[in-house]
């Protein structure tokens, strides 16, 4: 029996078997079931940095990556968080699956419900797709991005990271920036720092604003020197370089000119404001490197490492809710 | 075919929009037509060999004219054939229905108007009517044989779902088809704000991470509608009018006397965006379903005259359509079945009078289309609708006659259960006990 990470117990003892049975949005979360999330989460961090990393927790358990848009870093946070809780996880891609011949999602969901999993990881291209595949299947959903909706896992390692590196995630002044309309990372965040007490603010330009945001509870700038004046966190996003063609941005020069963080935007920010990203970052054109990869500002490669503690900490929470049935 | 003895209706509430009559009476059917109506206490003394039929008080109204029905056949008969959407009109109350010409292949010329006909004279249940395209093939760039369509028997033409972007042919229509007495319906949608959109711009779903567009998608093409119109003469059917904003602009063109009707889907007077909820496909329409107050200016509009016509817009989609992340998923639900009880709502909520309602979805229709239905006079054709406003329904996609159960409805607690369907006074269908 592997030893359970330093804190892990008390979290566990004190807290309420979490009360959902999939993982699918941010906003179904409440302040109380976060705070456990993140305290279970912190504790894995310091267990990730052990030479032994392996627990028994979702041991016997298989978990499913089903990930229909490719992805590097979320796929194999989900996969090594999965192992390290001891669960068999295997990878499937729309590559190496019958999705490329035409099977509609609702087939392969019941096909690899067939298959007894317990936990099955989505990523996929459109909307509510996670939803959808939860009202299909018996075991438990995570969403791992589903279009433009929402890739809660995501908002969580970032109120982690914020909360490792702040203290408290209440109070904290976010500015979310670039390419609202298209983000996932963006409305999971909205939704989580909102719940968590954090003043959240999206700059950026008219056309990567989602109309009706201004009803979110958010204050909406469109010009980083105002948006980013007196924040503690910035939080960049990734511009989809197709983004030119339907007229929404004329160019990633101009882009990078008026919407870009450079260390002289930064400059308007709190002082000892840090960055964030959910990456994969396009250099030069939504971030320049100086303040990219300056250790003292950035917490980007900080968020890669919260996001495998984050994730084990959903799957523990989720399959302790198995146990029960 | 041995005709069908003279039947007597007593005891009946008669309901009829000509008339303007909303009020206890009776009814006999004979040769297929409405031989004689009687307001008031009913008939003296019926002679014997007329059947006398007791409606327990229920309402007896003319027959359903839908003017937007949408079936697979030809070309996706999996879907909805004539046959199973006559069956699900026939249980609906719908005793004429206006079939689209967006069809694999579609109803561009005089022969697959005849096509439909002939279909439609074989399954002999409710009456069906083409509409035939506007434009070949349903591109919007060529003419179709509007005249030959016509005397084929088609009632009016349109473009269905497709909208006609080319301004110039848009306005050649309008005009060609009003020389041989021809309405053109087309839905307002302007194709670049509307172009891969779910759901209606708001934040509802920006929250969804839904593709979406403004309302003003429909006034901007309405407005240009209205324009030709005013320009040509012809006349127009708004189809499936939707928006607050458009309904000022058919309120300005219909006060300077521009030759138009608009439409409403029952969907639309029924549900708002919020129906979406998680991501409900059966709830994803086109036009998609709007805000909360459009909804209502809709229900006013209607109250007011402004909108003319209900429509079902029944659009069968099959699961393997509908099951389908939101955005991937078919748009559109059946709704010839549920038309006449949804439609009851608006009398059940006070907001609509029995009549005004009974009227859109009956005279109104049978009028822009010059059809002898839709009304309870004498010589009139007996396509009649019997139906218990008060009886309570529970609707049960599964149960419904369509072959798709893409019902929007589907578990809707709803008013008003069709007792008894007759067209040209054959009882086409009567409820189960």
């Amino acid at each position: 029996m592997t030893e359970h990470p330093p804190g892990f117990n008390e979290v566990r003892a004190r807290t309420f078997p979490f009360p959902h049975r999939h993982f699918l949005s941010a906003a179904d979360l409440d302040i109380v079931q976060l705070g456990e999330l993140l305290d279970l989460a912190d504790s894995f961090v310091d267990f990730n940095r052990q030479t032994s990393k392996k627990l028994d927790l979702l041991k016997g358990r298989t978990m499913m990556n089903l990930f229909f848009e490719s992805s590097t870093r979320t796929q194999s946070s989900f996969e090594l968080a999965g192992k390290r809780l001891g669960a068999d996880t295997v990878n499937m891609s729309p590559k190496t699956s019958s999705m490329s011949k035409g099977e509609t999602l609702i087939d392969t969901a019941v096909t690899l419900n067939a298959m007894q999993p317990d936990l099955l990881i989505i990523r996929h291209a459109s909307s509510g797709a996670a939803a959808l595949l939860a009202q299909k299947v018996g075991c438990s959903v995570v969403n791992a991005g589903d279009g433009q909706h929402e890739h809660p896992t995501q908002a969580l390692l970032d109120a982690l990271a914020m909360r490792r590196a702040f203290g408290a995630v209440n109070g904290l002044r976010v500015a979310i920036c670039g390419d609202v309309a298209h983000s996932r990372v963006a409305r999971s965040n909205v939704a989580m720092l909102s719940i968590l007490g954090a003043q959240v603010r999206l700059v950026g330009p008219p056309t990567l604003i989602p109309p009706g945001a201004e009803d979110w509870g958010v204050e909406i700038f469109h010009d980083m020197k105002s948006g980013l004046k007196g924040v503690d966190v910035v939080m960049m996003l990734r511009l989809q370089l197709e983004r030119m063609q339907g007229a929404l941005v004329p160019s990633t020069r101009e882009y990078f000119r008026f919407y870009g963080l450079d260390r002289e935007r930064l400059s308007h920010a709190a002082p000892g404001a840090r960055v964030m990203h959910p990456g994969p970052m396009n250099r030069g054109v939504e971030i320049d490197s100086d303040v990219a990869d300056d250790p003292e500002i950035s917490l980007i490669q900080n968020q890669v490492e919260m996001g495998v503690a984050a994730r084990m900490a959903v799957l523990a929470s989720l399959a302790r809710r198995l146990e029960n049935h | 075919m041995a005709r069908p003895q003279p039947t007597a209706f007593v005891n009946a509430r008669l309901v009829d929009p000509e008339s303007r009559y909303d009020g206890p009476g009776a009814l006999v059917v004979a040769e297929g037509v409405i031989a004689d109506v009687s307001k008031g206490k009913g008939f003296k003394d019926l002679s014997a060999d007329i059947r006398v039929v007791d409606c327990n008080g229920a309402m007896l109204a003319p027959g359903l004219v839908d003017l937007r029905v949408k079936t697979g056949e030809p070309g996706a008969e999996p879907k909805e054939t004539l046959k199973s959407a006559a069956l699900a009109a026939a249980a609906g109350g719908v005793t004429s229905m206006v079939v689209q010409p967006d069809t694999h292949p579609a109803v561009d010329d005089p022969a697959m108007v005849d096509f439909i006909l002939r279909r439609a004279r074989d399954i002999e249940l409710v009456h069906v009517y083409p509409a035939g395209a506007a434009t070949r093939d349903l591109k919007g760039e060529q003419l179709a044989e509007i005249g030959l369509m016509r005397d084929a028997g088609c009632v009016y033409v349109t473009d269905g779902d497709n909208s006609i972007v080319d301004s110039r042919v848009f306005r050649r229509i309008l005009a060609y088809a009003n020389s041989f007495g021809m309405l053109l319906a087309h839905r307002p949608a302007d194709p670049w704000l509307t172009r891969g959109a779910a759901a209606t711009e708001g934040d509802f779903a920006a929250r969804l991470g839904l593709p979406a567009a403004p309302p003003a998608a429909e006034l901007i093409m309405l407005e240009r509608d209205l324009a030709l119109a005013e320009l040509t003469g012809g006349r127009l059917l708004v189809d499936q009018i939707t928006t607050a904003g458009a309904l000022d602009a058919l309120r300005r063109a219909k006060a300077r006397g521009v030759r138009v009707h608009a439409s409403v889907s029952i969907n639309h007077l029924s549900f708002n965006e919020l129906d979406i909820g998680d991501y409900r496909t059966f709830a994803k329409l086109d036009p998609p379903l709007r805000a909360e107050s459009d909804r209502q200016a809709l229900i006013d509009a209607l109250a007011e005259g402004l909108i003319d016509i209900v429509v079902s817009a029944h659009a069968p989609a099959p699961a393997e359509d509908k099951r389908l992340p939101y955005d991937e998923a078919a748009p559109g639900s059946v709704g010839l079945e549920t038309l006449l009880a949804a439609l009851l709502s608006l009398f059940h909520d006070e907001r609509i009078s029995l009549l005004d309602l009974i009227r859109s979805v009956t005279l109104a229709p049978a009028e822009l289309l010059g059809l002898q239905t839709g009304r309870l006079a004498p010589g009139a054709p007996a396509d009649l609708v019997l139906c218990d406003i008060n009886a309570p329904v529970v609707v049960d996609a599964d149960r419904l006659r369509s072959k798709s159960k893409n019902s929007a409805f589907d578990g809707r607690r709803l008013q008003g259960q069709v007792l008894m369907t007759l067209v040209d006074g054959r009882v086409v269908y009567r409820a189960p006990q």
